[in-house]
């Protein structure tokens, strides 16, 4: 069965591969077109096209295709197969999907299925001052994940294997798009540190007893950064790898993960991600259920924390203008290191890195302030939820989502997109006075809300297609998101910040009966 | 709509007084009675009115649940004439007239008014639709007018007349209220004594060797003579009739104006003006269709309203009339429809079931229908045959082929959009095809056939030469010259220099056989030739009625001294069936047997015919040999028992083959290639049609029906007076030689009409003679060999008085004829004898003269 979808994962990324340059060069020349006078193309290059170039700011769209293509790039799909014709899996399937604002994009996506124990591992990484830290995480949270979670036994087993040089039980398999690239550089590295992880992991477990998840899932995350602060102090003869290492613990990454395990769902969240459950109501209408608090200015509790964790005659600066120390939005986050360690830390780090460091002012730069690190931490938020019947879906977004679609709204519109829209509520007069004029605009708002759901297969295409497009009566307009998705890269990140989405897909006949 | 219909429940009082005291006791049925009509709605209520004017007694209705509860409480109202054949036009200019005295008549209010209506056209083809229709009204003595859009404004303030090339103003038109009218004449049918029993429902009808003998009611059993079916659905008999939804809709509008009612077909709505504000429906493009499961249904609910489905009518509504934005809604009604497989009601007396009669299957106009159509049916009833020819809404038109519930489900979708969808010449239906096919269906296909369908049968048009491409359907549309034009030019040259092959296999096939002399007794009785002719002779004949009108126009063969083979028109399948088996005695020793699906007809055509057959059976088939109008049985390649007759249905030189099905495929892929040399190809029958009318042979169902004589046509010399035996309409025939025919079948040849440019005519054109309407085409086809378009109708002098004046030779012959398309009149030469028959013999003289030429040295 998993060679079967693995095959036709592999199939399904030939196609995409073919898709995805395609897309990228339609995206590129257009924005040439649509946006002769930006900033970065010089007026001389174009004076001699003059009133022809503002016309065709106005008249040059997207076709509908064009945006498909643009939007389709990175959608990915899951089912979790079936057996006998029944699924037996909580989890009936995923949809993925992102859109970049960045170039490159620094979100991550991850969605795994656990192999020694059960279960499915779904991740968001929102990755900023780069897109290493994000990455890092894409390939490495899991593993850490998977292994807190084995058995002591299963550990042994593990250990021994290695060991003897034995092939080693695959802990994870993957789902993942084409574009979800790992790095096969550190692949040793990241090894040999997971692999001193289980090792004490080892030591600290008893035989015959297991781990609860949540506590799991905190100490992996902590692990993990914790790590990747060490890597990079402790530097790697290999030059580039030694850059890679600095580069992923200077540069930040916030993380929302969600391991679904028959009933049990368990929500880890470091960062600004957020993971919200849609929950259809007995009337057939749905209501979201937030499973994670935002580690931002906006949530108080977290401000309270930040300002208890340092003397009282930093409470002024350590969280100022809504960011820690005036500079970093998220308050929870993996690397980061300029947060996290001494200056003099920081200092000796760079002095003894590869030369590529040295003009790296990014790096070089010290936040005002900075008077009692560390500032910033990984440790997640843990949330249990046991899942009912009425918990359909659950989403998983980073910041560039929730900031352009209330959840509310990000529930509805999945919901009804994964319910069909045959579903939609007829319109009666029923005794209301409404002229023709009002009645013809909301049928036609009603067809094109029914048109743009047939287009998408993928929930979370129909879902960013939302976000982006969206005019004014929540019906996605096309002018709009053309003009969104024609924007030039240095501009596109004014108006929209990288979107990344996962909608899991629960199946309520396996969780009722549970 | 329905509140206010509901809230008038009062008024129903008068008839439940008349009827049965519903709410205390029902009135008791009676045990017998003369006729039993099934269906309270407008239309049986219609035949019983007709009927009990026409004198008949004992006529009982029977209502499910309450009068006018169906589809009538629910329709719009309308009456208008633009309808897409003549005939129903004829019925709902009558149901109109009808209407207007109703309320004198009765004293019951039925908020009738002559409003006139708009038809408006949004493109050059729909103006030219439209142009037609006036033409085909004007004939019917029935006023309209084409107009510009300025003037439409002029007519109806609401209406944008910015996308607008023209329209059609029928003053005429009028609105009423369906279930007042139904009301009315339900009172006045009860003045003339029939009883009306609500709340009565039929389980079934008591048949006795194959005649009616009564109804079983859940109130007790009825005896009757006559059963008429107006259930709306027939659907659980052997029938059609399937139910369908549109949407209507209503809004207030503070406007008092009698505004004329708009009718925009390409915008798939019609608007009227309802009790001072606006009521607006139409024909969805994507109907939903429902099928309830025949016998229990009652009184039909309102569905739910579904204003979605509603989107695209209300675009166009709000287009046509922009100033409606504002109107409040007042009411979306979603209501049922019943529709038949080819849009035209269902009329007439059910095949094998006497005394028993359907009128249903209106197709949304039954308040435009009820009024003539239950007038028809009454004179049917009454004397056997309506006043007019109703041939196409006859319910024989129909075989049991066409009553597979799949069938409909599909069809009736199609149909329904059909009603406000542009109609061009030698337009076919689409769903429900592939039904019965020749067993060269995929040979003929694979070679480029382009298929149209007659009474379920696929038929090619032609033949698509590989590397030719036509345009696609939607595009193919036109009333002008075809895309097909040069293909089928082609195949007539080819049918007139070389040798073609026409499957013909679609036409019905009967083999009437005995042991003594009851099968040339019955023909002879029935067909108006003399069939006593030797064996292998075929007589080309009309089965005529009473009036000495075509019933059916075949050829007989005589297989043996008591054995004929009998060919007739494809849809005659089920009503020559009828017919005959209406006259043939109750013999065991007679035996008639439909044996269409058992031979596959090739018609190979053209002088080159018999050089092909003689290479494949060894024989000479030259006309020493091989006189026409003979057949026999033959080896045709390997195949025997090949029926080979040497006649065409066009005039051409050539042969029929009747093969068993069987050897079809053998005969076909040897004639194919022996004829190779010979320049043989398929040929269909576009090419078919033009040879036939251009050598002014008339068909059956097009020129020919059941109101036509052999005389009128030019056929004289088919019936044979002095036979020696009384054939059905002898008499009538007799008295029309005496008194001389009032009407003449032409053949007019269009002059100083250009094919390329100018309209084609298609059939029902008006004929103009000095100016003076005399006539109306019935087919029409281009001649290749004339190279000029070939009308073939009839004409009638104006009569004077009361007297219809007698046709002569002169009349034809001295006249300048014009032929009106569209509103163009186009001069043409009238003829009463095919000319180019001339130039055939000429030709085939020459032929043979070649070649004996060739054979002598």
């Amino acid at each position: 069965m998993a060679a079967a979808s693995q095959l036709f994962q592999v199939i399904r990324g030939m196609e995409l591969a073919r898709i995805w340059p395609r897309a990228r060069f339609l995206c590129q020349t257009c924005c040439q077109f649509s946006h002769p006078c930006d900033a970065n193309s010089g007026p001389k290059q174009h004076t001699w096209r003059g009133y022809r170039t503002s016309q065709a700011w106005h008249t040059y769209y997207l076709t509908p295709p064009q945006v498909n293509s643009i939007l389709k790039a990175n959608e990915y799909s899951f089912k979790v197969p079936e057996f006998d014709g029944k699924n037996l899996s909580s989890v009936m399937g995923f949809d993925s999907n992102q859109l970049p604002a960045n170039a490159p994009i620094e979100d991550r996506r991850s969605a795994a299925t656990c192999l020694q124990t059960r279960g499915m591992l779904f991740g968001v990484f929102d990755g900023h001052a780069g897109c290493a830290c994000a990455q890092a995480l894409s390939e490495r949270l899991f593993y850490y994940t998977a292994v807190a979670m084995l058995q002591h036994e299963t550990l042994a087993e593990l250990e021994s294997a290695v060991e003897a040089g034995r092939p080693v039980q695959p802990v994870l398999q993957w789902h993942k798009h084409p574009n979800d690239y790992f790095s096969r550089e550190a692949s040793r590295l990241y090894f040999s540190s997971l692999r001193t992880y289980w090792q004490e992991l080892l030591d600290l477990s008893t035989p015959g007893e297991g781990p609860d998840t949540a506590e799991a899932l905190l100490s992996a995350f902590k692990r993990l950064d914790s790590d990747i602060s060490l890597e990079a102090q402790v530097g790697d003869p290999n030059s580039f790898l030694h850059y890679w290492v600095l580069r992923v613990a200077f540069s930040g990454a916030t993380a929302c993960m969600a391991h679904v395990d028959g009933a049990e769902l368990h929500v880890a969240n470091t960062g600004d991600c957020r993971a919200v459950l849609g929950i259809q109501e007995p009337d057939g209408s749905f209501s979201a259920l937030t499973l994670s608090n935002d580690h931002n200015a906006q949530n108080e509790e977290e401000v309270r924390r930040v300002r208890a964790e340092h003397p009282p005659s930093e409470a002024r600066t350590v969280v100022k203008q809504e960011r820690l120390l005036g500079l970093l939005m998220p308050f929870r986050a993996f690397g980061d290191v300029k947060f996290k360690w001494s200056i003099d830390l920081q200092r000796r780090v760079l002095e003894s890195g590869p030369d590529q460091l040295h003009n790296n002012e990014h790096a070089k730069f010290v936040p005002p302030n900075f008077h009692t690190p560390p500032y910033l931490t990984a440790e997640p938020e843990v949330r249990r939820h046991r899942l009912r019947p009425q918990d359909r879906f659950l989403v998983l977004a980073s910041d560039g989502l929730w900031e352009t679609l209330h959840r509310q709204e990000v529930v509805r519109i999945v919901g009804e997109h994964l319910t069909g829209v045959h579903q939609q509520q007829p319109v009666s007069v029923g005794g209301y006075r409404v002229t023709l004029g009002q009645m013809q605009g909301l049928l036609q708002e009603r067809k094109a809300r029914i048109s743009s759901t047939f287009e998408d297969q993928n929930a979370a295409t129909h879902l960013i297609r939302h976000a982006v497009g969206s005019n004014e009566f929540g019906a996605v307009d096309h002018e709009r998101l053309s003009k969104m998705l024609s924007l030039p890269e240095e501009l596109a990140r004014m108006y929209r910040d990288d979107i990344t989405v996962i909608i899991v897909q629960f199946n309520p006949h396996v969780i009722g009966a549970q | 709509l329905s509140p206010v219909w509901l809230d008038r429940q009062g008024p129903w009082g008068s008839v439940r007084l008349l009827a049965t005291a519903q709410d205390t006791q029902p009135v008791p049925l009676p045990s017998q009675a003369r006729v039993v009509i099934c269906g309270g709605g407008i239309v049986g209520t219609s035949v019983a009115y007709h009927l009990a004017k026409l004198g008949w007694t004992e006529i009982v209705l029977l209502e499910q649940g309450r009068l006018g509860a169906g589809t009538t409480r629910l329709c719009a109202g309308i009456i208008s004439v633009a309808k897409p054949i003549s005939i129903e036009s004829q019925m709902a200019d009558y149901s109109n007239a009808l209407y207007e005295r109703l309320e004198e008549e009765t004293g019951v209010k039925t908020a009738f008014v002559r409003t006139g209506s708009l038809c408006l056209a949004q493109n050059q083809d729909r103006f030219l639709s439209l142009k037609r229709l006036a033409s085909r009204l004007r004939v019917l003595g029935i006023a309209c007018n084409v107009i510009k859009p300025k003037e439409v404004v002029k007519l109806h303030p609401l209406v944008n007349i910015h996308d607008l090339v023209g329209a059609l103003h029928l003053p005429g038109d009028a609105m009423a209220s369906p279930p007042d009218i139904n009301h009315a004449l339900a009172v006045a049918a009860a003045r003339h004594g029939v009883q009306i029993h609500e709340r009565t429902s039929v389980n079934h009808v008591l048949m006795e060797k194959g005649h009616v003998t009564g109804v079983e009611t859940d109130r007790g059993p009825i005896e009757c003579e006559y059963f008429v079916n107006c259930a709306g659905q027939v659907g659980w008999l052997r029938n059609t009739v399937t139910h369908s939804t549109l949407s209507k809709f209503c809004c207030h509008f503070v406007l008092s104006l009698n505004l004329c009612l708009v009718m925009d077909m390409d915008g798939r709505i019609y608007v009227r003006a309802w009790q001072g504000g606006i009521l607006s429906g139409g024909f969805e493009k994507n109907p939903k269709p429902i099928f309830t499961e025949g016998r229990n249904q009652l009184e039909i609910q309102n569905m739910q309203e579904d204003w979605d489905h509603f989107e695209p009518m209300l675009n166009a509504l709000l287009r046509r009339m922009p100033s409606l934005d504002s109107c409040e809604i007042h009411q979306l009604v979603n209501c049922p429809e019943s529709f038949t497989p080819d849009m035209r009601c269902l009329m007439g007396e059910t095949p094998g079931v006497h005394g028993y009669f359907v009128l249903a299957g209106m197709n949304s106009s039954g308040l435009s229908f009820a009024g003539g159509a239950g007038k028809y049916l009454a004179e049917w009833m009454t004397y056997g045959y309506p006043t007019a020819n109703v041939w196409p809404l006859d319910i024989k038109r129909f075989g049991n082929l066409q009553s597979s519930r799949t069938f409909l489900r599909h069809r009736v979708m199609e149909v329904m959009p059909l009603l406000y969808e542009l109609k061009v010449p030698r337009w076919d239906f689409q769903t429900g095809r592939q039904l019965r096919t020749s067993p060269l269906y995929d040979r003929l296909d694979t070679q480029g056939a382009r298929w149209m369908e007659k009474h379920g049968f696929e038929r090619a048009k032609y033949f698509v030469p590989a590397g030719k491409d036509l345009l696609a359907l939607d595009q193919s549309k036109t009333f002008y010259k075809p895309d097909w034009f040069d293909i089928v030019g082609a195949e007539v040259k080819c049918c007139k220099e070389a040798v073609c092959v026409i499957d013909m296999s679609s036409f019905t096939k009967f083999e009437l056989t005995s042991t003594g002399d009851q099968a040339l007794e019955l023909l002879q009785r029935l067909c108006a030739n003399d069939l006593d002719v030797p064996v292998g002779h075929i007589v080309h004949t009309g089965m005529l009625n009473e009036r000495g009108g075509y019933e059916n126009d075949c050829s007989v063969v005589r297989l043996s001294k008591n054995s004929f083979f009998i060919i007739s028109p494809t849809d005659q399948q089920v009503h020559c069936w009828s017919w005959i088996k209406r006259y043939m005695p109750s013999d065991p020793q007679l035996h008639l047997e439909d044996v269409s699906w058992k031979y596959t007809a090739l018609n190979l055509i053209g002088p080159r015919a018999m050089d092909v057959l003689s290479e494949l059976s060894y024989v000479s088939m030259t006309p020493e040999h091989f006189p026409t109008l003979f057949c026999k049985e033959m080896s045709v390649g390997y195949a025997n028992g090949i029926r080979v007759m040497s006649m065409t249905h066009t005039g051409e030189p050539g042969f029929m083959l009747y093969i068993p099905i069987e050897y079809a495929l053998h005969v076909y892929n040897e004639v194919m290639s022996v004829g190779q040399k010979y320049g043989i190809r398929n040929a269909g029958y576009y090419a078919l049609r033009s040879l036939r009318i251009e050598k002014f042979f008339a068909f059956w169902g097009q020129d020919l029906d059941s109101f036509t004589t052999p005389l009128e046509c030019g056929r004289e010399f088919r019936v044979k007076f002095d036979k020696g035996t009384d054939f059905l309409g002898r008499q009538a025939l007799m008295q029309q030689r005496q008194e001389g025919i009032t009407r003449r079948f032409v053949m007019l040849v269009l002059e100083d009409h250009d094919a390329e440019l100018d309209l084609w005519p298609w059939w029902g054109e008006p004929i103009y003679r000095n100016g003076q309407l005399v006539g109306v085409t019935t087919s029409s086809a281009y001649s290749y060999t004339l190279e000029r378009h070939v009308c073939l109708g009839f004409v009638s002098p104006a009569t004077a008085g009361q007297n219809p004046t007698v046709i002569t030779p002169d009349f034809i012959n001295r006249g300048d004829y014009e032929v009106d398309i569209a509103g163009q009149r186009y001069p043409a030469k009238a003829k009463l004898y095919p000319f180019s028959s001339l130039f055939a013999q000429q030709r085939r003289r020459k032929d043979d003269m070649e070649l004996s030429n060739f054979q002598g040295k």
